[in-house]
């Protein structure tokens, strides 16, 4: 059962990658990706990852995806004209796709058993959060701060 | 007993339905217990949005002083029936310079998200079609993609009064996404869990057997609970906040190229977003499907949950047929401006009322607390304006 999810999950998000990748309307390519968030998504749930799997689809799918297409929409609209094959994107891919796959083939551990884990609760990240990683939570909630701050600003030029 | 019997009824229904597969594998009972639950699902909502829609139209047609749909049925209610066939036979019209794909796809997902979000309410004893530990967080996660089917709509119609619509639409569904969840944070702080039947489960006892422990007779609860539903209302894009689609300036914004079966899609996911928003507000604050006293338990639970959530949605037709429709501004400064604070004042709030070991200290000082910053933001945002005769800046 799990091994059909597995290749139908697959499938799906390795369609909408392709289709990102190569589609000719950027609205298109944009929407795609949203395809490839979702199915990343699907792969957490598969793997007993509930909560990763809804953050990914919070934050990709209800604001980087959104995010994304209003850039698009905002910025310009000549370019649906086809600029032709772009080479140095596929060797750029092709390289970064070896490393991966050499990376993968040397590294020893995939053949071991994945040892057994207690679920991961909502209860436990939130635990973890408050005591191990305080400070990396509050690092990011400065930098959160001062973006917020920082967009106010550039909207307010207007008032002078 | 026989109470329990009548509790109990669909689940009885479903197991036995799922006994008419003796020796089915594990996997072909699991597809067909979750196809029971969607078909149930579906039927229960299908038939509440028939009948909430005629009955929108009468109370609006009462605030306003004249029939409504009477012509149709015993007192008009077969007129969902009539507008469903008008809707079918009616001519699809997809614009000539539209983005095909984007506008075909555009109400089946936007029907798609309002369906699933339904489906992690618990709406009786045992009943939760889609039981999971995020249940809350599966809600918010699905409503976030609402965005972009109606992003899709405004897009894919290649008119700039649908592409202006959705993008009011989109700019307050996020602005109001904010404190819609952060009101939520104080009840799932309290209990603990994000799973929406523990939600429901911290409710269920009674003080006396008169005062059921609901969130919202608590002083963060009832505060959190008023900001929840505005913020429902701005999401479900309903007066007075439906500037996405306000008839007088935009047409019917990101709906306007949409006619026919796919424009009722649209309809329909509306109204679907309202019972969510509604469910979510009755499970997080209202005591989900309990009773308000404990004598009444005999009466069976998704009746009281169906009673609250109709409560609701007669407070959201009531509202439409009383207020104005708002400005964008106005919409965009109470957002970040009140209901921003005031939901991380509930947050607060609700931890002082936990720590002070939920008694009436804790509760007289979570009330204090929300005074103050309610009377202190008041001040604040009160820009002292007197209403003097309306000057116009851009059409003059």
């Amino acid at each position: 059962m799990s091994a059909v999810a597995f290749v139908l999950i697959s499938i799906l998000t390795l369609a909408g990658a392709l289709a990102a990748a190569t589609l000719p309307r950027l609205i298109h390519a944009a929407l795609s990706l949203v395809v490839t968030f979702l199915g990343m998504a699907a792969f957490f749930f598969l793997l007993g990852a509930e909560f990763v799997g809804l953050v990914q689809v919070f934050v990709y799918v209800g604001a980087v995806a959104v995010l994304i297409v209003f850039t698009i929409l905002l910025t310009r609209r000549d370019i649906e004209k086809d600029r032709g094959f772009n080479w140095s994107g596929a060797v750029i891919a092709i390289a970064v796709f070896t490393g991966l796959i050499w990376a993968i083939l040397r590294t020893p551990t995939l053949a071991m058993v994945a040892p057994q884990i207690p679920p991961l609760t909502v209860r436990r990240i939130g635990e973890v959060l408050m005591t191990g990683f305080v400070w990396p939570l509050q690092c990011v909630g400065l930098l959160l701060t001062a973006a917020l701050i920082g967009a106010l600003i550039l909207v307010r030029e207007e008032k002078r | 007993m026989s109470g329990d019997f009548v509790d109990q009824i669909f689940i009885r229904a479903k197991q036995l339905l799922l006994s008419l597969l003796p020796g089915a594998p594990d996997w072909l009972l699991e597809i067909a217990s979750s196809v029971i639950n969607i078909a149930a699902l579906l039927g229960a909502f299908l038939t509440l949005f028939a009948l909430i829609s005629v009955l929108e139209r009468k109370i609006l047609a009462r605030i306003q002083n004249r029939y409504g749909p009477n012509r149709v049925g015993p007192y008009g209610l077969l007129q969902p029936v009539a507008d469903g066939i008008k809707m079918l036979i009616k001519e699809d019209i997809v614009p000539m310079r539209a983005d095909k794909l984007l506008h075909f796809l555009a109400p089946i997902m936007i029907a798609a998200t309002a369906i699933l979000a339904l489906g992690v309410i618990p709406y009786g004893r045992n009943m939760t079609p889609f039981a999971i530990d995020g249940g809350i967080l599966f809600f918010f996660a699905v409503g976030s993609t609402t965005e972009l089917a109606v992003f899709m709509a405004g897009w894919g119609s290649n008119n700039k009064f649908s592409m202006l619509g959705a993008m009011r639409a989109i700019a307050q569904m996020i602005s109001y996404e904010l404190p819609l969840i952060i009101t939520t944070l104080p009840v799932v702080m309290v209990v603990g869990s994000l799973s929406p039947d523990s939600i429901v489960a911290a409710q269920s006892n009674y003080s006396l057997g008169l005062v059921p422990h609901w969130f919202v007779l608590t002083p963060w609860g009832a505060a959190a609970f008023m900001l929840f539903f505005v913020s429902g209302l701005v999401e479900s894009n309903r007066t007075p906040f439906d500037v996405p689609e306000g008839e007088s300036e935009i047409v019917a914004g990101h709906m306007t190229e949409y006619s026919g079966f796919k424009y009722a899609t649209f309809f329909m996911a509306e109204y679907f977003g309202m019972f969510a928003v509604s469910g979510l507000a009755v499970t997080l604050f209202l005591g989900g499907w309990h009773a308000p006293i404990s004598a009444l338990q005999i009466i069976p639970s998704y009746v009281w949950f169906f009673a609250k959530l109709s409560a609701l949605l007669f407070v959201y037709i009531w509202i439409r047929g009383t207020l104005p429709r708002t400005r964008i501004d106005q919409i965009m400064n109470f957002a970040w401006k009140f209901m921003l604070p005031m939901a991380f004042t509930c947050i607060i709030a609700a931890a002082v009322w936990h720590y002070e070991g939920r008694r009436l200290a804790g509760w007289l000082w979570s009330f204090g607390l929300i005074a103050v910053v309610h009377f202190g933001l008041s001040r604040l945002l009160d820009t002292g304006k007197k209403f003097a005769p309306r000057t116009y800046r851009f059409a003059e």
